[in-house]
């Protein structure tokens, strides 16, 4: 029953007192996500959207039991809230949080990995399993359970294509922001092969953006390992060389990273990819119905 | 962010790194007078913040004061890729007995730090990567425990040095390595690092970039930025939370999101026009937020049209039509604009719009469509 979060998840928010954490816990409580605790130091026995609040994670996890944690606080307390997470026994962990420096980021990515945990993010909008739950900051109403699950490296890029998949008709089993840092804890090829092996997604669809080769690895595992119908999307075709566009990963260094090699490996492992967002429904029904 | 050779080797030095002696100078009687300190022959070298100085003419040798008063004349005003250059760097010259390749970058595909080293130094390390990989030696430094100091002398040894020279080429690997991670560096590069004729080892030339989401804890490297080499509305943008980046053509784009926004550029391009610039307003586009989006799109001149996509999220559409029109009465915008407005509350936020004299449409390919015809239509 689609991947990572669902009717299972027991959802600990990190953060969970301030702005955008208070904010994006009771949209996610209203959208039906079992959220069981947050924590804020100094902020236990308050509440947030009927949501108990702790000091600790470690006592969270002792009184409510959680599996899964999302970080909303600020960049350079995120690598340490990463840790108190997984050091808890935490097994999936989203982070939202936007511009952690990457040298802190490159301890956590290892640890976590070793302690046999998944990070997703940092720098990302979460993921949802439509209808069960919903860990990220998206907006919930553009979503319609179904069978195509998504991987994007962008925020709103992703709300675009999954509002163009649901207008059609094409509901998702899971859509996963895996984050626009370079380095980030669950990579393309992680969910790839998850939503290979999950029964319930019959197709894939893929968003990348220019910068890093996390693309190319991605069109290599797919050519050998997944067999379901995919259609892509790449975005920064007009990106100039050597600029970071927005996100701390998306830049063309080195002449390496751009748009066109992206879709050029991606189409030679099958994946049909769109000029434009739109048209990825259009082309995933291709790749279904081939 | 970028800094200029001198600041890298002055920062390096710090760390320990054996530099070239040098002195910053911004007028041909300065150079002279540093070429005069420093004595015997010296090098003149163009600072800018962009490779191939050489190709383009930027450094010289210079065999007295005199020689480096015209190569600093020369040199000075200098467009270099379209950076000019507004100050040289005087340097000892060298007697140059080896050349080596060492630097300190991330490996994003394995998510740790690398160090690597050539025996082909002095020239560019890209060609050389892609013309004869072989010729770099890779190591990649533990993620807990850092870079090994046996680690530096493998690097050594697989260059192929005798033992004697290995060990003052380790102490430098280290000290490029914790530089990297002390500076909070995204790139830590000497090129040439070279062999004396007296069996020393030293830096001739170093480059040092940085990871913006880490300057908060390091002011002095903040303090290092040269605003001559900044785009100034980049730099304005940033201040106000907004991601800017100025290109050649003449539609201005304001989008919520990286991703969504560089799309909105290639759906521009897709429909025959030509993109101004990347914006990024930001998570929560406010009304001061969008007005500030406004006049540093309308700073351009050559912007014909306005492109305003928002897919409203965590962004309310009636936030940002409300932000919309009351940028429009503080900012005098005389281009056509078209905006696209779907996702949360996009129905209240046309409304708003429709009041100000505004059609949102509902795509962002009618939108590109649309303010690709709007830009030409001024044009004619």
């Amino acid at each position: 029953m689609s991947i990572l979060v669902g009717n299972d998840t027991r959802l600990l928010v990190q953060g969970i007192t301030g702005r955008e954490g208070s904010f994006h816990a009771t949209q996610m409580v209203e959208y039906g996500t079992n959220v069981v605790a947050g924590v804020t130091p100094g902020k236990k026995g308050e509440t947030v959207a009927g949501v108990p609040v702790f000091d600790t994670v470690e006592e969270a996890v002792r009184k409510t039991n959680p599996n899964t944690s999302i970080i909303y606080v600020p960049a350079r307390f995120a690598p340490d809230a990463i840790y108190e997470a997984v050091d808890n026994g935490i097994e999936l962990v989203i982070c939202i949080t936007e511009g952690v420096p990457v040298n802190d980021m490159v301890p956590v990515y290892h640890l976590v990995k070793q302690k046999g945990a998944r990070l997703i993010g940092p720098n990302c909008p979460g993921l949802i399993t439509p209808g069960e739950a919903k860990v990220g900051i998206m907006p919930g109403f553009i979503h319609e359970p179904g069978k195509v699950g998504l991987v994007s490296r962008s925020g709103t890029l992703t709300y675009e294509v999954v509002d163009a998949l649901t207008k059609a008709g094409l509901g998702q089993s899971t859509a996963v922001g895996i984050g626009g840092d370079p380095v980030i804890g669950t990579s393309f090829v992680d969910v790839l092969e998850l939503f290979q092996n999950d029964p319930d997604t019959e197709a894939i669809v893929m968003i990348g953006v220019i910068g890093g080769d996390d693309e190319e690895t991605a069109a290599t595992f797919i050519k050998e390992h997944v067999t379901k119908p995919m259609a892509g999307f790449i975005a920064g075709r007009t990106a100039p060389p050597g600029k970071r566009m927005g996100h701390a990963g998306a830049i063309i260094s080195g002449g390496s990273g751009s748009a066109e090699e992206k879709i050029a490996a991606l189409e030679a492992a099958g994946v049909r990819v769109a000029d434009s967002p739109s048209k990825v429904p259009g082309l995933l029904r291709q790749a279904m119905n081939a | 962010m970028d800094v200029h050779e001198y600041q890298a080797a002055e920062l390096l030095a710090k760390h320990g790194v054996p530099v070239n002696p040098g002195r910053v100078a911004s007028t041909p009687d300065e150079a002279a007078a540093a070429a005069s300190e420093l004595g015997g022959t010296v090098a003149i070298k163009a600072q800018v913040h962009s490779g191939g100085r050489g190709k383009a003419g930027g450094i010289k040798l210079a065999h007295n004061p005199e020689e480096a008063k015209a190569a600093a004349e020369a040199i000075l005003g200098m467009d270099i890729r379209g950076h000019t250059v507004n100050k040289v760097l005087v340097a000892k010259g060298a007697d140059i007995v080896r050349e080596f390749y060492l630097g300190v970058v991330l490996d994003r595909p394995n998510r740790k730090v690398l160090i690597m080293a050539s025996a082909e130094g002095g020239v560019d390390i890209e060609e050389v990567a892609r013309t004869t990989p072989e010729k770099i030696v890779r190591i990649n430094a533990d993620p807990a425990l850092g870079f090994h100091s046996y680690q530096a002398k493998e690097l050594g040894f697989a260059l192929g040095l005798r033992a004697d020279k290995v060990h003052g080429f380790a102490k430098i690997a280290e000290h490029l390595y914790t530089a990297f991670i002390k500076e909070d560096a995204t790139l830590v590069e000497v090129n040439p690092l070279i062999l004396t004729g007296a069996g020393e080892w030293l830096a001739l030339d170093s480059k040092m970039s940085f990871d913006d989401n880490a300057l908060y804890r390091h002011k002095d490297i903040e303090g290092l930025r040269d605003m001559a080499e900044e785009n100034e509305t980049e730099l304005d943008a940033r201040s106000s939370g907004i991601s800017f980046v100025k290109l050649d053509g003449d539609i201005g784009c304001i989008v919520n999101g990286a991703g969504l926004a560089m799309a909105t550029m290639d759906a521009v391009k897709l429909s025959g026009g030509e993109p101004a610039n990347f914006l990024d307003v930001g998570g929560g586009a406010s009304a001061s937020q969008v007005a500030k989006a406004f006049s540093l799109v309308t700073s351009d001149p050559n912007v014909r049209a306005i492109l305003i996509n928002i897919f409203g999220g965590i962004t309310r559409g009636d936030v940002v039509a409300d932000g919309i029109r009351e940028a429009l009465s503080q900012v005098d915008v005389k281009v056509p604009i078209v905006v696209r407005l779907s996702g949360t509350n996009a129905e209240e936020g046309k409304k708003i719009l429709a009041e100000a004299g505004l059609m949102a449409v509902d795509t962002m390919d009618e939108a590109a469509e649309q303010v690709v015809s709007a830009a030409s239509g001024q044009a004619a």
